[in-house]
């Protein structure tokens, strides 16, 4: 058995899981995330993603293997792994009928925290993630992005310092993503290790440092986002032009590859490993100036497909 | 986990429970006030005064006794196995299976739930006897502790209900098919010593019948059956059902997959 880094937020080793169904969900995973890591987990439906954050969260029991939280195994030392552990679940699973601050105090109460202590907790979440307004709501009554955002309130109340959530911004709107990314990068910065799944590859691609890919219950991959993105062979960049164009560009090196897209932008397909200075020299010299410029497919969307299919 | 946050984790669920009944206090308090009422005005009032003396004691305030303890039962059982079971419906049992508080809390936290709506109720129904009878209870102690021990009894059954249950169906049929029929033929609007000898003795299985009459023998001082046979029954039963339903949890029945 490999040995287990003490500076791990988790260690998972040889886990397995078949249902009682007999579906095999998980089929022998190894994985470390180091601690204050922003680590993202992506896999397609049903690959095993929650199977993993169930086992860690207790919910479901492995068949076999070990998980360790900072060091102690989840099924000897419970109660100082679940306190070092918040859990944001993919469905929402709060009361329909409390109130929004009852949540979160409540919450508060199963770890030991009461009275002033457990308001001033769901006070500081609350207000953090605009809730606080919403306090004597009840939960119902609140919007899909307040839910989710209301998960968040309530797993971070006793202060974890493993964070783990479950495709958090799932049908949330974009400047309300955004907002939740800049919430959840300034608690990782002030020292909570982050696993994160999504199915917006976007969202790992800006916020995490490491990934592992899961596909059918195996680890396909499991390196850092940028030796990941650096596998990517090829990249193609769309140029938005001041001007009209009758014909492309052209380009003396072979590897540049250019295609008309309309009048006013062209493609540009070429080498990762090359930059792209050449280009703007090459388009000036042309006498074709340039308004904006942007990749044109996302990188890690194309890396992820590939890791599937492989 | 340390002593004291077990305390507020178990003290969180009560209050979390209490809260519950409370705000929907005209689906948990008000219709067995409603019922028990309409059983004293028309057994006990209209018919009971027709019926005349049933174990020495004039009929209204024979069967006072046994409709409170129906009140208790029915309502310390409805309260754990509905709450517990919306916990589970809803996924916010999630919320307390990932925290750190043992099983045996999660337990109690119920289990107090629903004896507080047991007793909560039992005392509505008791005011509300006062409209009809004066009551004037026998043996104070032993009476509140047959209330807190079968209030706990049917607590702990409605929890292991709610562990089995999958739908809500399942949380009806034990109460309509079981405790409704072992409370209706356990002592609580006759004395078994109406019953011929076959009749005594299928009674004598009924535990419902040992919890009714106990209570009745706190109030009014007759009872059908031994005192210390029925406590100890209720003794046994609270830790038979307390062993059972701890097992489940740490099994994970119905909760963990």
């Amino acid at each position: 058995m490999q040995t287990i880094s003490p500076k791990n937020a988790i260690s998972i080793r040889g886990l397995t899981k078949t249902y009682a169904n007999g579906f095999q969900a998980l089929k022998g995973i190894d994985l470390d995330v180091k601690e204050n890591d922003f680590f993202a987990l992506l896999g397609p439906n049903g690959a095993g993603k929650s199977t993993i954050i169930g086992i860690i969260s207790t919910l479901v029991r492995a068949s076999s293997g070990a998980i360790q939280v900072f060091g102690q195994d989840v099924a000897t030392h419970v109660y100082e792994t679940k306190l070092s552990l918040g859990i944001v679940p993919q469905e929402i699973n709060f009361s329909q009928f409390e109130k929004v601050g009852d949540i979160v105090i409540t919450q508060a109460g199963y770890y030991g925290l009461r009275g002033e202590l457990a308001k001033q907790r769901a006070e500081k979440y609350l207000r953090k993630l605009d809730l606080w307004e919403k306090r004597d709501n009840r939960s119902r009554m609140l919007s899909g992005g307040m839910k989710r955002r209301l998960m968040i309130a309530r797993a971070l109340v006793h202060e974890p310092k493993l964070l783990i959530l479950d495709e958090p911004t799932a049908g949330v709107d974009i400047e309300l993503r955004r907002s939740m990314w800049e919430f959840l990068q300034e608690l990782n910065r002030n020292g909570t290790t982050i696993i994160l799944t999504t199915h917006y590859l976007e969202e790992a691609e800006s916020l995490c440092r490491n990934i592992a890919i899961i596909n059918q219950g195996q680890i396909v991959e499991n390196t850092s986002m940028r030796k990941l993105l650096d596998k990517l062979a090829r990249q193609t960049l769309v140029f938005d032009t001041c001007d009209e164009l009758a014909t492309a560009p052209t380009f003396e090196d072979a590897d540049i590859q250019c295609n008309m897209i309309d009048s006013h932008s062209f493609e540009i397909s070429l080498s990762t490993s090359r930059d792209i200075n050449g280009i703007y020299a090459a388009l000036s010299e042309q006498g074709i100036l340039i308004r904006g410029m942007r990749n044109k497919t996302n990188r890690l969307e194309e890396l992820f497909l590939s890791s599937l299919k492989n | 986990m340390l002593t004291n946050h077990k305390y507020i984790a178990f003290e969180t669920i009560l209050i979390k429970e209490i809260r519950r009944f409370t705000r929907i206090w005209l689906q948990t308090l008000v219709p067995p006030a409603i019922t028990i009422g309409l059983y004293f005005l028309i057994f006990g009032n209209l018919i009971g005064s027709r019926i005349g003396q049933m174990g020495g004691f004039d009929y209204m305030d024979f069967i006072v006794p046994g409709l409170i303890m129906m009140a208790v039962i029915q309502n310390a059982y409805a309260n754990v196995s509905s709450s517990f079971f919306s916990n589970k419906f809803q996924r916010c049992i999630e919320e307390i299976l990932v925290s750190p508080v043992p099983n045996y809390i999660i337990l109690l936290g119920f289990v107090a739930g629903g004896m507080a709506r047991g007793v909560a109720v039992g005392l509505i129904v008791t005011a509300m006897s006062f409209f009809f009878t004066s009551l004037h209870i026998e043996h104070v102690f032993l009476t509140l502790l047959v209330v807190l021990l079968t209030s706990m009894v049917f607590s702990l059954a409605g929890f292991i209900n709610a562990l089995y249950a999958n739908t809500f169906d399942d949380i009806s049929i034990i109460p309509t098919f079981v405790l409704t029929p072992l409370i209706y033929l356990g002592g609580v609007f006759y004395s078994i010593e109406l019953l011929p000898s076959f009749g005594q003795w299928i009674s004598a299985l009924n535990p419902v019948l040992y919890m009714v009459n106990t209570f009745r023998y706190g109030i009014l001082g007759t009872s059908d059956v031994n005192i210390v046979v029925a406590l100890l029954m209720l003794g046994v039963f609270s830790a038979g059902l307390f062993g059972v339903a701890l097992y489940l949890l740490r099994k994970g029945t119905g909760l963990r997959q």
